[in-house]
C-alpha cells in the first residue's frame, strides 16, 4: 500500500528482504494468500515461485499495482482501509499485511476484516517500543527518525505507530490467537527466541505475527 | 467480383458495395444453415446466419494459444494489416503483430465482425432470405450476448474449445466480460479493457443521440435507404461526430486543437469549420459514413445499451463471477468519462467477492476513452505481463507456436 519502510534498491534487487522471508515461512505451500499493501510485489513473486502460492495482491500505487501487473501478478489498485470489505469470508488461507498496520487509517477495523477474509493473519510492522526509539524520545524530545523509518512526522505515511506490546493487546481485543511471533533487530536478524515480551518489545525493530481466529 | 469503388460511384452502387460486403465480405465467412439456428434474446431464431472473420498467427498442435479480440462499435475484424474497404491500417496496429504484446508469433488471433454489423456478419444490411432484400429493421434487435453466442458457434466450427484469452475495448470489453460470464469453462483468462458491466445512463443517452441524428435524416427513409437508393449520410455522421467526443477528453482535445483556427487568420462569422476542432470532426464524421452502414449503427448502439451482466443475477454482479477460475485483468484509463475507472471498480469488487483471479490497473492518460488504442506504452506492458503470466500457468511455450 506505500512504500515499505527500509527499501532500498540493493535490498530489492535480488535477494529478497529478511523480513519477507520471514513471513513467506509463515505461509504453507500450495495455499490462496493475499498480500495487503504488496508494493513493488515482491513478497507475492517470493511466494508464487518459492512456494507455490496462489497469490493475490492490493496496492494503493497506481505504479505499484502497474508494475506488478506487468509482472504478471494478480494485484488490484485499492486501499486496504475501504476495499477489504469487498471480499467473502474464507477467501484466502492467510492474508498478509507486511509493513503496512502502521499506514492505515483503520487498524483496528484491517485487522478484523483480514481475519474474517483469511483463515489466517501475517502482520509485520516496525517496533515504536524499540529502544533507539525511545531514547530518541526521552533525550531529544522529538519523534524519532530511524534507518528504518527515515520520514518526518510531517510526511510519514505512517500514521498509526504501535509498539509490540501495543498490538498484543490489539491481538486480544479482537480476540484472536497468537500462533507464532518472531522479532528482528535492524539488521533483519531474528531477536532471542526465547524471552519475555518487555524483551522483544525493547530489543525488536520490526515484528511479525501469525495469528488466526479463536471461533 | 469486382470492388464497387464507393467513392467514383453514385448512393445506388454504393447500395450495392454495401450489400455485398454484408453477404460475400472478402474475410473467410462461415455461414450456419437451417439446421443452426442463433437463439436469440429477443426470444426469436435467426437463421440462417454468418459469422465473418479474420485470423492471424497460427493456432498449435493442441489448440490451447487462442486469443479472440471483440472489436469495439465502430470497429471490425480487421484488427491489423490493410482494411480492404479504406485502404488504412487495421485499428489495433498498437496492440497486435509479431513481437508486439499481443504477439501473433505466439498467439493464434481471432477477431468475428460482431453480428448486426456490416462487414461480414448478419446485420440489417444482409440479404433476408425470406425476401432477397436487405433486413434493413426486420432484423431482430441483437444483444451482447446475442454476439458472443454466434462467436462461440463460430469457434465450434473452428475446432477452438477454449479460449487462452478473449480481449477487447470498450463494447469488446462487453463482449470478453459476457464470454467469462456465459461460457467460463471455456476462457482461460479474460483481458476487458475500459469496459464496464452495464452500459449507464449516460452512455445510453449519448448513444440516443446518435439514433435520432441517424432517423431524423431523410435519406434514411425509416431504414429502407438500401432499397430505395439512398444513403443517410449526414445523420450517421452527426452521430459519429457526437460519439467520437466521448472517446476523447477535453484535456486531449484542447492539447491537439485548443482554440486555433482552420486554415484561416479570423473568424468567418458565418458557419463555416473556423475551428480546426470542428474540421477534425467533421473529417471523423465523414471518412466513417464510406465504411459504416447507418442501421448497424442503431443495432449495435442498442446492444450495448442492453448490456447488463448483473440483470440476470438478481441485479447482484458478483453472482455473475460465482465459482469463475477464468483471470482477469481489468485496465481503466484515468481521464475515460464513457468508461470511467469506476466501472472497473465494480467489475474488480464483484470479482473480488466470487474470489476470482483479478488484476486492475488503472492507466494515467489524457487521451480518453479511446488510449486503449493508442500508444500507451504503460498499458502494453501491463497485457504483455498479464498474457506471459497466463501463459506460464497455461503451459504456452515462449517460442512460436
Amino acid at each position: 500500500m506505500l512504500a515499505r519502510e527500509g527499501d532500498s534498491p540493493a535490498a530489492t534487487a535480488s535477494v529478497p528482504r529478511v523480513d519477507l522471508l520471514v513471513v513467506a515461512d509463515m505461509v504453507t505451500p500450495g495455499s490462496r494468500v493475499l498480500d495487503v499493501g504488496c508494493g513493488d510485489g515482491e513478497l507475492l513473486r517470493l511466494l508464487s515461485e518459492k512456494r507455490g502460492v496462489d497469490a493475490r495482491g492490493i496496492e494503493i500505487s497506481r505504479e505499484g499495482v502497474n508494475h506488478c501487473v506487468a509482472k504478471g501478478l494478480a494485484v488490484i489498485q485499492g486501499d486496504a482501509d475501504v476495499d477489504l470489505a469487498d471480499y467473502p469470508n474464507d477467501a484466502f488461507d492467510y492474508v498478509i499485511l507486511s509493513q503496512t498496520l502502521q499506514a492505515t487509517r483503520r487498524p483496528r477495523w484491517v485487522l478484523e476484516q483480514m481475519l474474517r477474509i483469511g483463515r489466517h493473519a501475517v502482520i509485520s510492522f516496525p517496533n515504536f517500543g524499540h529502544w533507539r526509539i525511545r531514547l530518541q524520545l526521552l533525550t531529544r524530545g522529538r519523534m524519532p527518525v530511524t534507518q528504518n523509518l527515515p520520514d518526518s512526522w510531517y510526511d510519514t505515511p505512517n500514521i498509526h505507530f504501535c509498539t509490540l506490546r501495543d498490538f498484543v493487546e490489539l491481538v486480544r481485543a479482537v480476540d484472536a490467537r497468537m500462533e507464532r511471533s518472531v522479532s528482528l533487530d535492524r539488521h533483519g536478524r531474528r531477536v532471542r527466541l526465547y524471552a519475555p515480551l518487555g524483551f522483544w518489545n525493547l530489543f525488536g525493530e520490526q515484528a511479525v505475527f501469525l495469528l488466526s481466529r479463536k471461533s | 467480383m469486382s470492388v464497387v469503388r464507393v467513392d467514383l460511384e453514385g448512393v445506388a452502387s454504393r447500395a450495392l458495395a454495401v450489400r455485398r460486403e454484408a453477404d460475400e465480405p472478402r474475410s473467410p465467412v462461415v455461414r450456419f444453415g437451417p439446421d443452426k439456428p442463433l437463439k436469440l434474446d429477443a426470444r426469436v431464431e435467426l437463421s440462417p446466419f454468418q459469422v465473418a472473420y479474420q485470423t492471424y498467427g497460427t493456432l498449435n498442435a493442441d489448440k490451447s494459444n487462442a486469443i479472440l479480440i471483440c472489436h469495439a462499435l465502430s470497429g471490425d475484424q480487421y484488427v491489423i494489416g490493410e482494411h480492404p474497404a479504406t485502404g488504412k491500417p487495421g485499428w489495433w496496429e498498437t496492440m497486435v503483430g509479431p513481437g508486439k504484446p499481443i504477439d501473433t508469433d505466439r498467439y493464434f488471433v481471432i477477431c468475428p465482425n460482431v453480428l448486426g454489423g456490416c462487414m461480414g456478419t448478419t446485420g440489417p444490411a444482409s440479404r433476408n432470405p425470406a425476401t432477397g432484400e436487405p433486413y434493413g429493421l426486420s432484423l431482430p434487435v441483437i444483444t451482447i450476448r446475442d454476439t458472443v453466442r454466434a462467436q462461440a458457434m463460430l469457434l465450434d466450427q473452428l475446432g477452438i474449445e477454449t479460449l487462452f484469452c478473449v480481449t477487447g475495448g470498450s463494447m469488446g470489453a462487453m463482449q470478453a466480460l459476457q464470454w467469462a460470464v456465459s461460457y467460463p469453462e471455456r476462457v482461460f483468462a479474460a483481458l476487458p479493457l475500459a469496459g464496464a458491466a452495464r452500459h449507464s445512463a449516460q452512455n445510453i443517452a449519448f448513444h440516443e443521440v446518435g439514433r435520432q441524428a441517424i432517423m431524423a435524416d431523410p435519406d434514411w427513409r425509416d431504414g429502407r435507404y438500401l432499397l430505395e437508393g439512398t444513403n443517410p449520410r449526414r445523420g450517421l455522421a452527426v452521430a459519429r461526430m457526437a460519439a467520437h467526443i466521448t472517446y476523447l477528453s477535453d484535456a486531449a482535445l484542447h492539447r491537439k486543437f485548443g482554440r486555433k483556427l482552420q486554415d484561416r487568420e479570423t473568424w468567418t462569422f458565418g458557419f463555416d469549420a473556423d475551428f480546426q476542432v470542428e474540421s477534425y470532426l467533421r473529417h471523423q464524421g465523414s471518412m466513417f459514413v464510406e465504411r459504416f452502414d447507418a442501421n448497424s449503427y442503431l443495432y449495435i448502439t442498442r446492444a450495448m445499451d442492453y448490456f447488463d451482466l448483473a440483470a440476470d443475477y438478481d441485479g447482484v454482479l458478483a453472482h455473475a463471477f460465482k465459482g469463475a477460475k477464468t483471470r482477469f485483468c481489468l485496465v481503466s484509463f484515468t481521464s475515460d468519462w464513457l468508461f470511467p475507472t469506476s466501472d472497473a471498480r465494480a467489475i474488480v469488487h464483484a470479482l473480488n467477492a466470487a474470489a476470482a483471479p483479478v488484476s486492475f490497473a488503472e492507466i494515467e492518460t489524457d487521451k480518453g476513452h479511446d488510449a486503449f488504442l493508442l500508444e500507451e506504452p504503460e498499458l502494453f506492458a501491463i497485457v504483455n505481463g498479464f498474457l506471459d503470466g497466463a501463459a506460464r500457468a497455461r503451459g504456452l511455450s515462449a517460442a512460436k507456436g
